[in-house]
């Protein structure tokens, strides 16, 4: 079950003609996918797309009341490829996952859609993980598109635009038999909004019907001599017929007077931050209209020739308005404006940078500076020089304000294992440690500061296989959560250990879920599902494929057992890789999961025992030993009332969700006894409290005997 | 801020998102952010208002910066052009759940003074490179607070997650108080109240901490109901800003010291001999002598305590008002915690105290009525069990490895006591019953031996150079912790005095030796302490 449940919103996913629809990006793209009749839906999770599989996810009886089919698919590869379901067979597919990193894995499977053509409209909606918020390297999907010849759409980010494009999508893609992407970046994932409803449409042919009426064309499978004529169909037929119905259907669109100096050829999706900043230049209302021309690439591939240079007629310059690099938009354009001899000044990455996500004030400056070289008698008597705000100064903080990277949750499970590893590389020097995707590869920071590389999901294992030589004195130790294992790890990374002969160490870091993409279920989770099969233990999986030093533990909080295996990996004469299984519940999930339990029973005036820990702040000492080994959010430091004391001592706070790293970090590195684990119990038994009762005499007996016989301060 | 009248058509020259009303809200991972920003969308739409909101959530960010932000603008039946992130220089009302967050978003221009409302809670969250310090890491809030005192056009600055912690809600609720009670959205009180409840959960605890918070940034001068969004400052044309409400977290008040103790007749007595031995000292060493010398009769007895003011008499021998009493008032400070060393007896003893029961009652939000299991942490070695024998006989261990080897494959190892059960409180109990013995034992042997190296080095420093030897007494700040800490620390002592060599004769010397031990609690491997001893050796 993933983390956010979207169980009430998609609800309104059945809204009929009509009705205004109110929510996120994502939300609306599920309902667009439903209003044209698309026959299976996939992908797999990943942000800033994660949402919109848990949308659907949680939407599944919508979807089976319609004859929709839904896969959470293993990985982007395998999205991709379902949607050959669309080669032969006329029904609709839309696949999604992040980009630019999930394209990449997904490219075999794109690459060959694309050759054969598709029959079905194919769509394929890419989170563009880019900018402010972006967790990945900053690329960006466009050159997929090209590289592939698939249709690249980049709407506008509102939720009429959004939905639109969903519905231009599947047609354009049908037109031309031609899969098409559609590229909906970070915030307008998020963005809410509403729109205006039409009815739900079931599939025009059902997967059923597809599976029991099996066709095939030999023409369209990717093999010599076909592939060759793929080629050459792409650019005699359906390159032509995809720029047709782009025009017949004014996908693209223009904003602004016909006539005017200059003009702004934009990707669709930077549409509101143009507008924002000719707003802030006086030169759009804050409805769009604008006094400078817009031309809106709501398809930014392909490019449409005559639209572009008409466009550009009687302009002294236009300006692309086109984010990351390289600026393939602007080559193109550059290309047929030398072919046609147009004179036109073309511009874009000049003002604009070379790098870097467009922010407002990127937009602004570059607007602005374009504007006051090419149409200067656009800008107002104070936009010549500037109309914004007089630059405030910023104040100096960089030394003040501490950096504040996304770090393990309180209770985490995958804190203890890196903390034994620190431990572990204390006492047996430094070692090469490879790192992957997921919520462990915090670990590069503070305050554990592990790992070396990152190389993709699943890959851990593999970024450090060519580091393997039998006579090296030390091992490498990588790491690979569970999410990754199941991408694509498990062949990549373990049996290519395996098949290599490599000695090192693998510690797979599975906490039931995939936990940094919010929560959702893969084959190990341990939890009911009712339409994905779960429960298939990793440690199996590797045996399976005949590793013979396999460790499964089963509570991650053990930092000693941790510390002992992980040392026993680096040092036994055993050959081949050594897998360590290092399993607990994400706490976050756990926590969701288990807090209701808890309330329920408390309620029924059932026992519940509730677990905290705590700090004396008398024996703690204030060396922070034990926070150089958490670095949870619930342990922090507090300044004593003590003038004696200099150090602030640990604190835990009420956040804390007693996973009881704390008190075994304090053991396994022998720091302190600070630590106490306070267990309450609610609605105790007659047995609990006699006991207590009892217990509870003899120690009051015991405190008053010595307290009557020394000196109390009340201070102390 | 800007009044909201309904939107302009574009006028040359004229920013015409005047019309639209931009808010930043900039939070750490888990603090509600997202509820917050339903609420402010919510309460737009309920007051006449077209909004959108946007957020950066990666869904893995929860203890990482995040922003959310939105947009809103009169409903005019037309669909204005909103922008999904804030730009630098426009942002009216900027909300930021946390001190250092306020910070961030000041270095990120969202801050300016033309325009900005800034809503800021002045609590902290520490930063992970704050708390890992050996010593004190945390940061500095005066440059932010005076950041935000010259950067907002108005600033509402308090703690604003205790007031939602105190009434049992959450701070986002409290926030959307301060944003009601700043008058910087033109929406009614009942407004607000009414979002909150629409939203349905936890509704009359939010509604209590949307009051503290509104009463917060009013400055308590008003409760009311109905303010017209008019008597908002009116933006741009204001040349002066308004008087912020900056209220910084109080700080724990300092336990007074004087409260005498309780006890028997005899030991009161004998309390009295003490202290009136420290009523002749000048009042700035008194003040620390009487809580130095009450640790010290807690840890042991009376006659430790003489023992303490029998040594820092010392110190004030050869002390005048001079140098403000510097070396005895350390002296009273250092010496107090190096007698009262952190070894076993004092850990039980403290742990078994009924004091520390309530404390941890207190704590953990519990009755003195409630059953609470309470486990103990320990790891002992050799050297802990060692300490605890008599002195000849600890020696006889230590002297011989394989004695000490023989012992710890016996004693090292983690114990886990239940000290609400008899069995684990006794074995707590016993060890704590040595404390008449302690003299006697080997780690006190050790402790009293260091103590007189350390505090004779400090007199005779004094001597030549009065500055030195009260930095050589502040050196004992290093010194602390258990096990291998406690071992770390003796080292990074040793090695601090250690360049007192080199500094000997120097006019700077005691900065020095300050710098010196500065470096050393910077950083847990002493990175730092080396490369200030590398400076010192060059000169």
């Amino acid at each position: 079950m993933a983390e956010r449940s979207f169980a009430k919103e998609v609800k309104q996913l059945r809204v009929g003609d009509g009705t205004v629809f109110h929510g996120e990006g994502i939300l609306a793209i599920t309902k667009a996918l439903l209003e044209n009749g698309v026959g299976y839906v996939g992908g797999y999770q990943g942000a800033p797309i994660s949402h919109l599989m848990d949308v659907l996810a949680d939407a599944q009886e919508i979807l089976g009341e319609l004859g929709v089919h839904f896969e959470a698919s293993a990985s982007e590869a395998t999205a991709a490829a379902s949607l050959a379901a669309s080669v032969h067979y006329p029904i609709r597919g839309a696949v999604t996952f992040k980009s630019t990193v999930g394209t990449n894995v997904a490219s075999d499977a794109l690459a060959n859609l694309a050759s054969g053509g598709v029959t079905g409209g194919a769509l394929v909606i890419v989170g563009e993980d880019y900018g402010e918020g972006s967790s990945i390297m900053q690329e960006r999907s466009h050159a997929f598109a090209m590289k592939s010849q698939i249709w690249l759409l980049d709407p506008r980010p509102n939720l009429p635009s959004i939905v639109k494009s969903v519905g231009d999508g599947f047609a354009l893609s049908e037109a031309s038999n031609t899969p098409v992407m559609l590229q909906v970046r970070i915030r307008c994932c998020h963005v809410t909004g509403e729109f205006t409803a039409r009815d739900n449409k079931a599939p025009e042919m059902t997967v059923r019907e597809a599976l029991e009426n099996p066709t095939r064309d030999v023409e369209r499978i990717v093999l010599p001599p076909a592939s060759f004529k793929h080629e050459h169909e792409k650019i005699e037929k359906r390159w032509p017929a995809a720029v047709k119905y782009i025009k017949d259907n004014q996908l693209n669109e223009n904003f602004g007077p016909q006539e005017a100096p200059v003009g702004l050829v934009i990707q669709g999706g930077m549409y509101n931050g143009v507008i924002r900043a000719l707003q802030r230049l006086g030169l759009a209302d804050i409805y769009g209209d604008t006094q400078v021309p817009i031309y809106c690439l709501n398809v930014v591939y392909p490019l449409i020739e005559d639209e572009f240079l008409g466009f550009c007629q009687g302009k002294k310059a236009v300006l692309v308005v086109e984010e990351g690099q390289p600026n393939y938009i602007e080559q193109a354009f550059g290309s047929m404006l030398y072919r046609a001899g147009a004179t036109v000044k073309l511009c874009g990455k000049d003002p604009f940078p070379q790098a870097g996500e467009y922010t407002g004030q990127v937009m602004l400056e570059s607007l602005h500076a374009f504007l006051a070289e090419h149409a200067a008698e656009l800008l107002p008597p104070t936009g010549r020089a500037s109309n914004a705000p007089p630059p405030a100064t910023v104040p100096a903080l960089a030394d003040v304000v501490p950096p504040r990277p996304p770090s393990f949750c309180t209770g985490c499970p995958e804190r203890p294992i890196f903390a034994a590893t620190k431990l572990v590389e204390q006492e047996l020097g430094h070692h090469h440690i490879a790192s992957d995707i997921g919520c462990h590869l915090f670990s590069i920071n503070a305050p554990f500061d592990l790992g070396a590389t990152t190389m993709g999901y699943g890959l851990g294992p593999a970024s450090a296989s060519a580091l393997n030589d039998k006579g090296a004195a030390r091992r490498s130790i990588s790491f690979l959560g569970d999410g990754g294992f199941w991408h694509n790890g498990l062949t990549s990374s373990i049996g290519n250990a395996l098949f290599n002969e490599n000695d090192n160490v693998i510690v797979i870091v599975d906490n039931y879920y995939s936990a940094a993409t919010g929560g959702q279920d893969i084959l190990s989770s341990r939890a009911e599902n009712k339409t994905k099969s779960t429960k298939h233990p990793i440690a199996d999986a590797v045996r399976g494929m005949g590793v013979k030093w396999v460790r499964q533990i089963d509570r991650t909080y053990d930092v000693g057992r941790i510390q002992a295996t992980l040392k026993e990996a680096l040092t036994t004469d055993e050959t081949g890789p050594k897998v360590i299984v290092a399993s607990s519940e994400c706490m976050l999930n756990r926590q969701r999961r288990e807090k209701p339990m808890v309330a329920r029973a408390l309620n029924d005036g059932k026992r519940v025992l509730k677990t905290r820990f705590g700090v004396d702040e008398d024996v703690c000492t204030g060396d922070h030993a034990c926070i150089r080994l958490s670095g949870c959010p619930s342990l922090s430091v507090k300044t004593l009332a003590d003038p004696l004391r200099d150090d602030p001592v640990a604190a835990i706070d009420q956040s804390c969700v007693g996973c009881g790293n704390c008190g075994e970090v304090a053991d396994a590195a022998v720091l302190c006894p600070s630590f106490y684990q306070a267990d309450v119990i609610h609605n105790p038994t007659g047995s609990d409290t006699r006991r207590h009762r009892r217990t509870r005499r003899i120690i009051d007996w015991l405190q008053a005997r010595r307290d009557a016989r020394r000196l109390r301060f009340a201070q102390l | 801020m800007t009044l909201h009248d309904l939107p302009e058509l574009p006028v040359s020259g004229k920013d015409t998102t005047d019309a639209i009303l931009k808010l930043a809200v900039l939070a750490v991972g888990g603090q509600g952010g997202g509820v917050l920003t339903n609420w402010i969308t919510d309460l737009a739409r309920r007051g006449g208002y077209r909004a959108q909101a946007t957020s950066v959530a990666g869904v893995a960010q929860r203890t990482g910066s995040t922003i959310y932000y939105v947009e809103m603008t009169p409903d005019t039946g037309r669909d204005p052009v909103f922008c999904l992130s804030p730009a630098p220089g426009d942002v009216d009302i900027l909300i930021a759940a946390e001190l250092m967050e306020a910070g961030r978003a000041m270095m990120r221009g969202f801050v300016t003074p033309d325009r900005t409302t800034l809503i800021a809670s002045t609590h902290r969250v520490l930063a992970t490179t704050e708390k890992v310090v050996p010593g004190d890491g945390r940061v500095d809030a005066g440059p932010v607070i005076e950041a935000a005192r010259s950067s907002a056009y108005r600033a509402v600055c308090l703690d604003l997650e205790r007031a939602a912690t105190e009434v049992g809600s959450v701070i986002s609720a409290s926030l959307f108080g301060a944003l009601a009670g700043s008058r910087a959205l033109p929406f009614d009180r009942e407004l607000f109240e009414e979002t909150i409840r629409a939203s349905g959960r936890g509704v009359e605890a939010s509604l209590r901490a949307f009051d503290a918070g509104f009463r917060g940034a009013t400055g308590d001068r008003e409760t009311g109901t109905t303010q017209s969004a008019h008597s908002a400052p009116a933006g741009v044309s204001s040349g002066e800003n308004p008087v912020p409400i900056i209220a910084m977290p109080k700080a724990a008040p300092a336990m007074d010291a004087d409260v005498p103790p309780e006890g028997p007749e005899h030991q009161l007595d004998g309390w009295k001999t003490l202290t009136d031995r420290i009523d002749a000292f000048a009042e700035p060493v008194a003040g620390r002598a009487r809580r130095g010398l009450a640790k010290v009769v807690d840890f042991q007895d009376l006659a430790y305590g003489a023992q303490y003011l029998d040594l820092l008499d010392q110190a004030v021998a050869g002390d005048s008002a001079e140098g403000e009493w510097a070396f005895s008032r350390e002296a009273a400070k250092y010496l107090a915690n190096a007698l009262c060393y952190d070894d076993l007896i004092r850990v039980a003893d403290l742990k078994t105290r009924a004091s520390r029961d309530k404390r941890l009652r207190r704590e953990q939000g519990v009755d003195s009525d409630a059953i609470v299991q309470v486990t103990e942490y320990f790891h002992p070695r050799a050297q802990e069990v060692v300490g605890a024998m008599p002195a000849a006989m600890g020696r006889w261990f230590e002297n011989r490895e394989t004695r000490m080897a023989w012992l710890d494959r016996r004693v090292n190892k983690g114990r886990r006591l239940r000290t609400d059960s008899l069995s684990g409180f006794l074995q707590l109990w016993f060890v704590s019953s040595l404390k008449p013995w302690r003299r006697r034992l080997l780690r006190h042997d050790q402790e009293m031996a260091h103590l007189n190296e350390w505090f004779g080095l400090a007199l005779r420093e004094r001597a030549a150079d009065y500055r030195l030897g009260v930095e050589i007494l502040r050196c004992r700040r290093l010194i602390k912790g258990y096990s291998d800490t406690h071992a770390r620390g003796l080292s990074k002592f040793d090695r601090v005095i250690g360049g007192l060599e080199l500094l000997r004769g120097r006019d700077d010397a005691a900065d020095w030796l300050r710098r010196l031990r500065d470096a050393a609690l910077s950083d847990e491997d002493g990175d730092a302490l080396d490369g200030a001893l590398r400076t010192i050796a060059s000169f």
